[in-house]
């Protein structure tokens, strides 16, 4: 068994009926293997870790895993996970969502969860597609595309996750892919360590709904379609717009400060109980 | 000037007093008021840090609205945690407890809807906190969806509804009891609820304990059924020493971790329920589960599941269903009310008895599980039977099918945004007699 197996069967559930739900060649493995690579580089213990989905492919990911689960309802992830961590604040709590559920039916959720700054991670699994719904447009379905309820071609804009997250306020803010492995794991790291709000934006493939209905070919296809496309944020500072067209950027958006909510609510509960009598 | 709670008492009394409300009077006041930032009143317990103490031999009356009664009761059963979203005539619970919560350790936020408040509550009740959120209608409306989670992963959790008009946006400041149904099946699929109506001051207090400890004995979403006119009557009312009162916390598990089956059947019906970062780590899901907590399709462990959910509340009957009778034993009339409707009618059914009427009611504390045996065996000698609501007609249905032509229904309802009075109840019963 290659150690990298190894190490992922450390963290499964061995008393979980497997076989998972996702497709052969889906994407969501490699997400999982980035997380639990980063978990057990950070030396987390599994007690200390809520995992907290909504609904969708990616909703099925914490399932497999032995941590503290929580696969809430569709979008409303970052509404339980913000419960969890205000009620005890020394849980690392990691929220995983799919492109439909973060920003569609959760896209208030996720604007306020980044706008208090709640000390969270979210990792947002982006293939463009409602996948286990049957391959409907989502928010992240680039225009002229084709989706089961876009039969003729998608005449809407799709949200840039990860911008959408700079301006919510998120305190890291990172973009990768399932193809460029090693960086997810960079940054799916960097975005656990970070006190406040992380986001991940990870781009993925769904092949089954969404490849096929746009002939993009198969996973491997579709990888190096991710290949091609994507741009480090740092070269393309001195790429023109014309050849920024296609393309999308990769690695760290934003890494800044701004007070954290636990925190300031820690300092709150401090106010309130200065001038109260002291027990007698 | 220094805050403290002497000083918020006397504001309290003061700004009862008409005559304190001239112009220079008022901008005195306010100024103090931002000072003190108290404004509701006297706390029956002094605080030490994190915890309530009781001041014992200090029960005094106080003056307090429906809704402050409803934090004092979450308070003092052990109420740690609320989220919610402004509505009225709901929004004093919030106010209220954004101040007193961060005084016992507890956590206040306000949420970007009423979905995410009731998130919210079910993530922190989950990670330990006793946890609570309060609406009206419309939120109420929105809360339909994790009410369900609630129901299926058995989170404990109290969900106040301060009923409003309605449908929609309806008459934010008008009493009504429309949400009877709503509370009942307002979410999808089979479940089984428990929701509770108080009809004074200081009932709000006592069903919000109740409420707390249903939730926590039986793991489930309990909703307390509040309506405006309850909400914000101001009476004088004396509340129990914290010593006095009975609270529940939810069975935890005791075997080592790798022993524990999270959704393993028992004889309540309840299983142990482990805590999020205790070493407990199992899975928790809005899919029908295994006993183990993992989504199943097996019909062999569909039914077993859906069966648990009803069970535990339906072998509880004798606990959970909470009727008052007033005057029921030979009553010929009876009244069947609940909520502010209960406390009227009391004062009909008094009234009526001076003039030789031989009345009754039985007032429901507990809507649902519907107390099916209590209305039976109270209607069963009774000539008429009224049912008033603030509604077209949703508990005398209830009546109605418990009733099995045992004895002659009546309803009366008022759907104009307006309470219902003794006088009206007080009529039909001389009518009918």
């Amino acid at each position: 068994m290659a150690e990298i197996t190894k190490l992922v069967h450390k963290y499964l559930r061995h008393d979980k009926k497997f076989p998972h739900v996702w497709c052969p060649g889906c994407g969501n493995g490699i997400v999982l293997g980035a997380m639990i690579r980063a978990i057990d580089r950070l030396a987390y213990r599994k007690d200390d870790i809520v995992m907290v989905s909504g609904i969708g492919c990616s909703g099925r990911l914490p399932v497999y895993v032995d941590f503290n689960t929580l696969h809430t309802t569709h979008g409303r992830a970052l509404t339980f996970a913000t419960g969890v961590k205000l009620a005890k604040p020394e849980l690392k709590v990691i929220v995983v969502m799919g492109d439909g559920d973060a920003t569609a039916i959760g896209g208030n959720h996720f604007i306020h969860a980044a706008r208090r700054n709640i000390n969270l991670t979210a990792i947002i699994i982006n293939n463009n597609i409602y996948g286990m719904t049957g391959g409907q447009y989502s928010p992240t379905t680039p225009y002229g595309m084709k989706a089961s309820t876009a039969p003729y071609r998608n005449i809407e804009h799709a949200f840039n996750i990860a911008e959408l997250a700079v301006t919510a306020g998120a305190v890291f803010v990172g973009r990768g892919t399932v193809y460029h492995a090693r960086l997810l794991d960079k940054l799916i790291e960097k975005a656990f360590v970070k006190r406040g709000f992380g986001v991940v934006e990870v781009i993925t493939h769904c092949h089954t709904q969404y490849g096929r209905r746009n002939r993009m070919g198969d996973a491997v296809a579709m990888m190096k379609w991710q290949k091609e496309h994507a741009v480090r944020v740092e070269k393309s500072a001195d790429m023109s717009e014309e050849e920024l067209r296609d393309k999308f950027t990769i690695g760290v958006l934003v890494d800044r400060e701004l007070p954290i909510y636990t925190e300031q609510y820690a300092l709150v509960r401090e106010q309130a109980t200065e001038n109260l009598p002291r027990s007698h | 000037m220094k805050p403290s709670l002497v000083s918020s008492k006397q504001q309290v009394i003061r700004s009862q007093n008409p005559e304190s409300r001239s112009d220079t009077a008022q901008g005195a006041r306010h100024k103090e008021y931002i000072g003190q930032r108290v404004s509701f009143g006297p706390e029956p317990y002094a605080f030490a840090k994190g915890e309530l103490m009781a001041r014992k031999g200090k029960k005094k009356p106080r003056l307090l609205q429906g809704n402050e009664a409803i934090v004092e009761g979450a308070l003092a059963a052990g109420c740690s945690f609320f989220a919610g979203y402004p509505i009225t005539p709901a929004s004093e619970i919030s106010e209220i407890l954004a101040y007193r919560l961060p005084q016992v350790e507890g956590t206040f936020i306000q949420m970007e809807d009423e979905i995410a408040s009731l998130g919210a509550v079910i993530g922190a009740s989950l990670a330990g906190a006793k946890s609570m959120t309060a609406t009206s209608g419309p939120g109420f409306s929105l809360m339909q969806e994790n009410l369900g989670f609630a129901c299926v992963a058995e989170v404990p959790c109290v969900i106040v509804n301060v009923m409003r008009g309605g449908p929609s946006t309806g008459l934010p400041t008008n009493p009504s009891q429309g949400d009877v149904m709503q509370a009942r099946w307002g979410t999808h699929g089979d479940h089984p609820i428990i929701v509770l109506a108080p009809s004074t001051v200081r009932d709000s207090f006592d069903i919000t304990v109740k409420a707390f400890n249903f939730s926590e004995r039986y793991r489930t979403p309990v909703i307390v059924l509040s309506d405006e006119v309850v909400a914000h009557t101001r009476e004088t009312v004396v509340l129990p020493d914290p010593d006095e009162i009975e609270v529940l916390d939810r069975i935890r598990p005791s075997m080592p971790p790798e022993w524990y089956i999270p959704y393993e059947d028992t004889s309540s019906g309840v299983p142990a329920m482990g805590i999020f970062g205790d070493g407990y780590r199992y899975h928790v899901t809005g899919l029908i589960h295994d006993i183990r907590g993992f989504p199943t399709a097996r019909t062999d462990e569909i039914e077993p599941f859906m069966r648990r959910l009803f069970r535990k509340i339906n072998q509880s009957f004798h606990d959970i269903q909470i009727v008052n009778h007033f005057m029921t034993e030979d009553a010929e009339l009876i009244v069947i009310a609940y909520g502010s409707v209960a406390r009227s009618a009391r004062r009909a059914v008094l009234d009526a008895r001076d003039k030789g009427v031989k009345a009754g009611l039985l007032h429901l504390v507990t809507l649902y599980p519907f107390p099916r045996r209590d209305v039976m065996a109270t209607i069963r000698d009774a000539r008429v039977v009224l049912v008033p609501e603030m509604n077209m007609g949703q508990i005398s249905r209830e009546v109605k099918r418990v009733n099995e032509g045992m004895s002659q229904v009546a309803t009366l309802n008022r759907i104009d945004g307006c309470m219902i009075t003794p006088q009206e109840i007080y009529d039909w019963l001389i009518k009918e007699a």
